[in-house]
């Protein structure tokens, strides 16, 4: 194996030799080396469907091997589920946090831990407790405080503490920083490195590039099912990560076709005046939002998720009715919903099924009442290839897909229907390099063909790269709309967590 | 001490091309429990199993009270079909089968003169209208107020059925009669025979046709594939522009329209006249079949003709080994609990 040491330590805390997990039809993992020291934090690469999950699953106790071994510190062990895993010391940090919003702090780090003796300890003490554990590793946390009241930053590090809180000696945290501002994300580091350097050994499944270079000692490339390499991060680049992980070259720096220094047309094709939206809970959602969109330019709205963007979607689409204001959109709107499989796809449905949902009714795919399934079909063959949609066949259901052929589904439905407005939420939210840099390009292509796109994103690096001009969403609002080449992304993160710009005069940044 | 109970890939290969044939394993698991209850009353299971064979099939009459018997549960349990497609949870079959048996038989006992070939059409439209326009009720609850449809179907069923029992006892009760039952319809409103000298009706045959038009409908048109897509996600389906609130209501109604219909046409085939007690809760039965057939129309139409074999069956089972009839009561039930059992581990399998 080639690898620098730049731990002190060698002590080999988990090794996983040989592992295969194979489901029914795919070798989710093949002959799967992957060892993990004291005290370093090592990432887990790899495009979706690689395998970084499952072989994470493996290890938590949620599946077990087909064939293959684990070692903790050298004694071959066998998780039957993820209760052993825990007991054994290990405690994975799941992107969806399993926290209990009426419960405390404290509550839900004691939460499922048995003994009468825990129930009897006065919540005083408790607190002082995990306040104490909370202070040793240098995590900020007040134990006493309901979790509803925390932050997404604040909510992860609950989660850290509770595997901490039970003695976790491997750490393995799912994509973390993916709901965090620039800002908590870098808090996050100093966490993780602080953790590190008292033994912990951490696995950072990201997919990341810049992130894993600048915090993880090493890193395991996963290519479909396979270990593709183990390197120290000093020893390689992020365009050779890449490669790896796509096992072609990459262009990283997405060529910026050149950004349209004025709209094709002074009159926006949508526009959004003093718009205000409830959310589920009959709370402000969106306030009083203005913006317009012209033919030809994407408008980026940047923001961490839960600040309206579901609220502003669902608004413009005609889901959800506005409380006040207008959406005036000329012409067709296409579609690229922020949750493809709760707004776009039928997953128990075929592909061919789903490329007509929203046209079953008219020619030629239905006729005088009657479905026409030959028409569907070739209707359906036809955007396969255009679209390089991998499956199987056209009547393959949609759930089978992965997440990036299921987006290309969504796209291929939504931009041969006629459109001149294009909303795109979360637009490569879950998709690999590969179907990202596809998505992308699509988007690019569609706005130089002069379509006006609305690009709601959580990534700031997707806002950046594609928008010719840039607003930030918080808490329903917009201060304004910036060019791209104003644009300065310190700034943009201090909007994203609510602050306002460092330039302007009696506000501390 | 646990067991290693996770397949190697053989097996897994060999669970694969099992999983087809999931129902049919789940039915003889299901038969093999039933037949150990069987045992336990102190009767061989299999001499059981054969005595209520012969009592569905056994012979032209057996086999003429089987199918007589899958008429109801089969027109029901294919509009339930449609209505579980689109995950709308219509437990109220049975109560709009008998306002469907009610309204249908409003024209015969109103005009018992006219001909035939008006009265029955008028009456069979009138049950139908009459099984919509229930279920409608519920269906409104919910579209306007958010009733909980599962909750309104089935309270529903009971003002149903009262509903009926009150009309048979009161307004429509044969002037003199001694029973709480309405007049003989007249002859002009009772279905024919198929056959001269049998007792297989035109209802028999409807019924069946109805399984081809269910199927044409759900795979076949677009408004099966939006009762589809509603059922799939609802929230996919109306992203996609599908009036979701409709083809719920169309859903409902169709499911209780087909049970009003089964409603009139087994008064007028079986009963010839309106009485306070007109089913086998075929309504309640229906919603079995329709799950046991995996909400297919030809699996229901199997299953409809099974369970309907396992209530005939039972008779001669009671008649021949004294056995009580709830014990067919009880295979029914293991044969939809193991049926489904079986296919959700196939599934899970997937």
């Amino acid at each position: 194996m080639v690898t620098t040491d730049r731990t002190a330590t060698h002590v080999h805390v988990v090794e996983m030799e040989g592992i295969d997990k194979q489901f029914p039809g795919v070798f989710a993992n093949q002959n799967i080396h992957f060892d993990l020291r004291q005290g370093e934090i090592h990432a887990l690469l790899g495009e979706n469907g690689a395998g970084k999950t499952t072989l994470m699953n493996i290890l938590c106790g949620l599946y077990e091997p087909d064939a293959g071994e684990i070692r903790l510190f050298g004694s071959p062990v066998r998780f039957r589920s993820p209760r052993e895993a825990i007991a054994a010391g290990i405690g994975m940090v799941h992107q969806h946090f399993m926290l209990v919003d009426r419960f405390t702090v404290a509550e839900n780090i004691i939460l499922g831990q048995t003994g009468p003796a825990l129930l009897r300890e006065p919540p005083a003490q408790l607190h002082r407790r995990l306040q104490a554990l909370a202070d040793h590793y240098g995590l900020k946390i007040n134990p006493a405080v309901p979790v509803w009241q925390l932050s997404v930053g604040e909510q992860q590090r609950v989660e850290i503490l509770k595997a901490l809180y039970r003695h976790a000696k491997v750490l393995i945290l799912d994509e973390p920083t993916a709901v965090l501002t620039p800002q908590e994300a870098d808090e996050l580091i100093v966490t993780l490195q602080t953790l590190a350097a008292q033994g912990t050994a951490i696995v950072f499944i990201s997919h990341k590039l810049r992130e894993v270079m600048s915090l993880c000692h090493r890193v395991t490339v996963l290519r479909d099912g396979q270990a593709i390499s183990t390197v120290a991060t000093q020893d390689c680049t992020e365009q050779q990560l890449a490669e790896m992980m796509v096992g072609r070259e990459v262009n990283l720096r997405r060529q910026l076709s050149s950004s349209h220094s004025k709209p094709l047309s002074a009159q926006p094709v949508l526009e959004i005046q003093q718009l205000h939206v409830l959310s589920d809970r009959n709370l402000p959602a969106i306030q009083n939002l203005n913006l317009a969109v012209y033919p030809g330019e994407i408008v980026g709205i940047a923001g961490v998720d839960g600040n309206g963007q579901r609220e502003l979607e669902e608004a413009i689409i005609g889901l959800r009715p506005p409380q006040q204001g207008d959406i005036r959109i000329q012409g067709k709107l296409a579609h690229i919903p922020s949750d493809r499989y709760s707004m776009g796809l039928l997953t128990d449905f075929s592909v061919a099924e789903n490329l007509v949902l929203k046209d079953v009714k008219r020619p030629p795919f239905s006729w005088r009442g009657y479905l026409r399934p030959k028409a569907i079909l070739s209707h359906a063959i036809e955007l396969v290839q255009q679209f390089l949609i991998r499956t199987p066949s056209v009547k393959t259901r949609i759930g089978k897909l992965s997440g990036g052929n299921a987006q290309k589904v969504i796209f291929a439905r939504e931009l041969t229907r006629d459109h001149q407005v294009i909303l795109a939420a979360q637009p490569s939210r879950g998709l690999d390099i590969g179907a990202t840099e596809f998505v992308h390009a699509q988007l690019l292509a569609c706005r130089d063909a002069g379509a006006g796109i609305l690009l709601i994103s959580t990534e700031l690096d997707e806002i950046l790269s594609l928008s010719d001009r840039i607003a930030v969403l918080y808490e329903g609002q917009i201060l304004e709309t910036v060019p791209i080449a104003q644009a300065n992304v310190k700034e943009l993160g201090l909007r994203m967590a609510g602050k306002q710009g460092v330039d302007k005069p009696g506000e501390t940044p | 001490m646990t067991v290693d109970l996770s397949p190697s890939p053989r097996q897994q290969a060999w669970l694969a091309r099992l999983r087809p044939f999931a129902p049919i394993l789940g039915a003889i698991v299901a038969l093999i429990l039933g037949g150990l209850l069987i045992r336990l009353s102190g009767v061989n299971a299999l001499a059981a199993y054969l005595v209520m064979l012969q009592g569905a099939f056994g012979g032209g009459r057996q086999l003429t009270d089987t199918l007589l018997k899958m008429t109801p549960l089969l027109t029901i349990a294919l509009g339930l079909t449609l209505a579980f497609r689109a995950k709308v949870w219509n437990i109220g079959a049975e109560g709009q089968y008998f306002i469907g048996a009610l309204t249908g038989s409003i024209p015969a006992l109103t005009v018992p003169a006219l001909t035939g070939w008006l009265l029955i059409p008028l009456m069979l439209l009138a049950g139908i209208v009459g099984g919509a326009l229930w279920s409608g009720l519920a269906g409104l609850l919910y579209i306007k107020r958010g009733v909980n449809l599962i909750i309104s179907t089935l309270m529903l069923n009971y003002i149903g059925i009262l509903l009926l029992q009150y009309a048979a006892r009161v307004p429509l009760r044969e002037p003199n009669g001694f029973l709480p039952e309405s007049a003989p319809f007249s002859s002009n409103a009772q279905i024919p025979p198929l056959f001269p000298g049998t007792r297989l009706h035109w209802g028999v045959l409807l019924a069946i046709g109805l399984v081809g038009v269910m199927y044409l409908l759900l795979w076949r048109t677009p408004l099966g594939f939006q009762l589809r897509a509603v059922g799939s996600n609802p929230g996919v389906a109306r992203c996609s522009g599908i009036p979701t609130s409709r083809s719920i209501l169309i859903a409902l109604m169709t499911s209780g329209a087909l049970a009003g219909l089964a409603g009139i046409v087994e008064v007028s085939c079986t009963y010839g006249r309106l009485k306070p007690d007109i089913s086998d809760s075929y309504g309640f039965t229906a919603i079995l079949v329709a799950l046991l057939g995996q909400l297919n129309p030809l699996g229901v139409l199997l299953s409809a003709l099974l369970f309907s074999a396992l209530m005939v069956g039972a008779q001669s089972l009671n008649v021949v080994l004294q056995l009580p009839v709830s014990v067919a009561q009880v295979v029914q039930a293991l044969l939809v609990l193991c049926v489904l059992t079986g296919t959700a581990i196939a599934q899970k399998q997937d």
